[in-house]
């Protein structure tokens, strides 16, 4: 007989974004508790509302199984005063001990049977203790300085093992089988069984699945004409136990206002879905509430009211902002703080604006530069900070700065993630290249490096950002002379070079050490060495030929070869060494005017002479002059075919 | 419908009913009701306390001249403190509304996260900000630190935006439509000290008198509260007095920042020095107490 169990932390509103991950821990913490525990548990599945974290299994054994332990004492030479000894520490008559025979010998032993606990005794003392190891990212205590510490205070407990209540408490909260309904619509307690949860809670205005929020959310939006947003869907999910959707309008007259704008407003500060209008936006948003209905339209007419607010608000700023153009306020900079220790914005504009000339820059992208952080000054980049950038490049364009220098500005703190496309001009890349480069620079020169998940100045981004740009938008500059010989710095960029490639392209981890073994200064390069190694990898004389190679670095750090050194084509003893020779250099002259992929294959077509080589002459031969000469020859080919990738890098079966 | 006064009187009383003194505003220029004595010593400490206020908080640099719908140089908050907090502390909130004339199962309510910290005071919580049909309405944050020091009893802090509940409940665009009175409107009362603070704070406030009064309000703060770790008689040691320096130190920071009076140099700088005061203040008055409830 095995019995389902239902745990549902019930707490005061959760942050939606902490949610996920929440249950994530839950469902394996539990799974991890009941294989500790020896217990079985099928179909466990966690559900979450902001208001309560769940987890459901079928299948528990209403028991452990009992279990036999072995003992084992003394040897059967011992004295009987050590058997008996040994007897009276486990509580038993020496005569309950038996002769265990072991691959050492004979032994006195016991087997004691160990009956299996009940699961509901097992649960109840392990749950209070994996409950608040749940991590969260900023926790508070609530009960007192020395209570527990959870994401926000638990105010019920209901844990049932089949119809009976697993007794524990956290912070004087008892665990029950009394849940609570949707604050406003549902009854505050109301009686639960397993079987009738989740019916139970949607009858009290909980839909606890996330799941049916989401399709609620999509099927009452898109009728509205909501415009898809899948991060917003993804918070309104978790910020809802009953999600209903509204539309409302503004007034047309905001829409001569950016659409960037408007959607900001809308979006990150209502969490209102947009409306498309015949591919522009329309006056009107779609609001998700957590409630029912609106019967009287009151809902609406809130909302409506606040977002006329806050569209006046930003007119307003739009139109004080106007008072100043952007090339007005550069002094105003000296006012904003970048970093405590890197001074001001207009330091770090004055910086940037010189890195862009060095970059080679023209008048479009040094003036862009100067204006790119103008915008830190306005009152509308004040209230919405999200807007840095694309404000400026509004504002340059509205008062008459060339296209390029409004566009430019616009894009310069592209690319924002992974996803996020690059900016769109050369002036563009180049400003969004030198201003994180100046801030990489800036802060690992004052020590600010990121350490495990501090990254206060995104500066991984940052960097992420300069390879992306450097590598797609195809900028042979060489990267490395403008890392100031920052030795953390340089590894840090490495790092995320490598993840770059490796997680971003796809490639494999040793065809990425091999590339940038040979060099990372150029990416767009690094990039075309790597693909054409890519291809060529697949081919048959590739591994082994990297395998080889592998050989001839172990040949010459085991001699500790200083090379490089001149192959004396005389001392070449005829045969398989002279052939090499004749096949590397035939092969170098080739492969240097080919592109790479077809460098690489000419390369890989080495491999039988190299093979015949290592087969048939001995590198370390007793004539020093003679050895020294084939050294010199390894030397040179790894040398020579080292330049697109280090193939003693590449992981072959050999 | 309830006129602006009105809805203080009915939040007032709903919290006195509920076990809440009912102080009156601090005498001080505060930036927020967090910072009046009433909150940001009482919350340190062993002892239980409720008490609800209305706090006008200055803030200099969100001064408009009066010509902006939607905000003030000084505006109202209502403080409700709940040390420790009940158990059915959001029941008691949401029940707060529904005194108030909200009638709960028409409108939409939300609790969105939102924390608080003031580097300056060495204070931090956990909480929400209350969105009542997108408006948000209340910060409603459990306090967890203040001056650097655990607190011993978790409080619940309210804090309702007055103006934006009235706006609300009245169904005006502008906080200066709000009817304060029967007859009156908010910009009657209020609209000249808009005005004119504005013009003080932003182009009229005398930099160098008030840095001069910011270091002696400084010195003062400085001066008693090296006295306190040798004063003989620790419970009679003026630390309120202290604080009321640290209050003006503060703000006075901020006019001065609206004034565009601080170098980026200088701010941090100055931020620091306030908030060691504070912190010092407040860990002086953590002895206090401790002190006073051992005896």
């Amino acid at each position: 007989m095995s019995v389902p169990f239902l745990l549902e932390i019930g707490t005061e509103e959760i942050p939606d974004w902490m949610i996920p991950g929440a249950l994530e821990q839950l469902r394996t913490k539990f799974t991890d508790l009941m294989a500790k525990l020896n217990l079985a548990a099928d179909d466990v599945r966690v559900d979450a509302t902001p208001r309560r974290l769940v987890l459901r299994a079928s299948g528990l054994p209403p028991r452990q199984q009992d279990a036999e332990e072995l003992l084992m004492g003394p040897p059967k030479a011992a004295p009987a005063a050590a058997v008996a000894g040994f007897a009276r520490k486990l509580g038993v008559a020496p005569e309950e001990l038996v002769i265990e025979t072991t691959a050492k010998g004979e032994y006195y032993s016991f087997r004691r049977k160990v009956a299996g606990q009940a699961t509901s005794d097992l649960l109840a003392a392990a749950l209070p203790d994996l409950i608040l190891s749940i991590h969260f990212p900023k926790t508070m205590y609530w009960a007192g300085k020395n209570g527990p510490r959870f994401i926000r205070p638990i105010r019920w407990l209901v844990a049932l093992l089949g119809d009976s209540v697993v007794p524990f408490e956290i912070a004087g909260v008892a665990s029950g089988a009394v849940t609570r309904g949707h604050r406003r619509l549902g009854q505050q307690q109301v009686a639960v069984t397993i079987a009738g949860y989740e019916q139970t809670l949607r009858d009290n205005y909980v839909l606890l699945s996330a799941g049916e929020r989401r399709r609620k959310i999509e099927d009452e939006i898109r009728p509205l004409g909501a415009r898809p947003d899948a991060a917003l869907l993804e918070t309104l999910v978790f910020i809802t136990e009953y999600p209903a959707a509204i539309s409302g309008q503004f007034d047309p007259a905001f829409l001569s206002l950016p659409e960037e704008v408007l959607t900001t407003v809308m979006r990150f500060h209502q969490k209102y879905f947009s409306v498309d209008g015949g591919g522009q936006l329309a006056a009107r948003f779609v609001a998700v509430m957590n409630t029912s209905a609106d019967p009287d339209g009151l809902v609406r007419q809130g909302n409506e009211r606040v977002l006329r607010a806050r569209f006046n608000d930003a007119r307003f700023f739009w139109d004080t902002d106007q008072k100043r153009p952007l090339r007005e306020r550069v002094a105003d900079l000296a006012h904003v703080t970048f970093q405590a220790k890197l001074g001001s914005y207009l330091e770090k504009t004055e910086r940037v604006v010189n890195l862009v000339t060095e970059l080679g820059g023209g008048d479009a992208a040094r003036r862009a530069a100067l204006l790119a952080k103008c915008d830190l000054t306005t009152e509308l980049v004040k209230e919405f900070t999200e807007l840095q950038g694309v404000v400026g490049g509004l504002y340059a364009r509205a008062q008459g700065e060339p296209e390029e220098v409004a566009l430019a500005i616009y894009d310069h703190y592209k690319p924002l993630s992974m996803e996020d496309s690059l900016p769109r001009t050369r002036d563009g890349q180049l400003v969004s290249l030198a201003d994180k480069l100046d801030t990489l620079r800036g802060c690992f020169g004052i020590g600010l490096v990121p350490t495990g998940s501090r990254d206060p100045f995104a500066l991984r981004r940052a960097a992420q950002g300069v390879v992306r740009i450097l590598a797609e938008g195809g900028w042979e500059t060489p990267l490395r002379p403008l890392l100031l010989g920052d030795t953390a710095l340089e590894e840090f960029f490495l790092d995320r070079i490598r993840y770059y490639f490796r997680e971003v392209r796809g490639f494999r981890y040793d065809e990425v050490n091999a590339v940038l073994a040979a060099g990372w200064d150029n990416l767009p390069d690094a990039l075309r060495r790597i693909e054409a190694l890519a291809a060529v990898r697949p081919t048959p004389n590739f591994e082994p030929l990297a395998a080889s190679f592998k050989r001839i670095q172990n040949i010459l750090r085991q001699a500790e070869f200083a090379g490089p050194a001149e192959v004396r084509t005389g001392a070449l003893e005829p045969g398989p060494e002279t052939e090499l020779h004749a096949e590397f250099e035939r092969v170098r002259q080739q492969a240097a005017s080919l592109p790479y992929l077809q460098a690489l294959e000419a390369i890989a077509s080495l491999r039988p002479k190299v093979d015949l080589f290592f087969d048939k002459v001995l590198v370390n031969a007793p004539d020093p002059d003679v050895r020294r000469n084939r050294l010199a020859l390894l030397s040179a080919i790894r040398t020579e075919f080292s330049t697109i990738a280090d193939f003693s890098e590449i992981a072959t079966n050999q | 419908m309830d006129t602006f006064q009105e809805l203080i009187f009915k939040l007032k009383h709903y919290w006195a009913e509920r076990g809440c003194i009912i102080q009156e505003p601090y005498d001080l220029e505060l930036g927020a009701g967090t910072m009046a004595p009433e909150t940001f010593l009482r919350v340190l400490g062993p002892r239980p306390y409720r008490v609800a206020y209305v706090q006008p908080s200055r803030r200099p640099a969100d001064g408009r001249y009066g010509d902006n719908p939607n905000r003030l140089y000084k505006h109202q908050q209502l403080q409700v403190i709940l040390k420790p907090t009940p158990e059915d502390v959001i029941d008691q909130y949401l029940a707060s509304l529904e005194a108030i004339g909200i009638d709960l199962s028409k409108h939409d309510i939300k609790f969105e996260e939102d924390n608080w910290e003031s580097p300056t005071l060495g204070a931090w919580g956990v909480g929400w900000q209350v969105m009542l049909d997108g408006l948000e309405i209340t910060q409603f944050t459990y306090f967890q630190q203040c001056g650097g020091l655990d607190l011993d009893l978790v409080p619940a802090e309210l804090t309702y935006g007055l103006e934006r509940l009235a706006a609300f409940l009245q169904g005006v665009d502008s906080i200066y439509d709000i009817v304060w009175a029967p007859g009156v409107r908010y910009g009657e009362v209020r609209f000249q000290d808009e005005l004119q603070y504005s013009v003080y704070n932003f182009e009229m406030a005398g930099i160098e008198s008030l840095w001069k009064l910011f270091e002696i309000h400084e010195a003062e703060a400085a001066r008693l509260l090296a006295q306190f770790p040798d004063a003989a008689d620790k419970a009679r040691f003026p630390l309120l007095p202290t604080y009321d320096h640290v209050l003006k130190c503060s703000h006075l920071f901020n006019t001065l920042d609206s004034r565009g009076a601080i170098s980026v140099t200088e701010r941090v700088g100055v931020i620091a020095r306030v908030r060691k005061l504070a912190v010092g203040l407040a860990q002086a008055w953590a002895e206090q107490q401790n002190q006073e409830a051992a005896a």
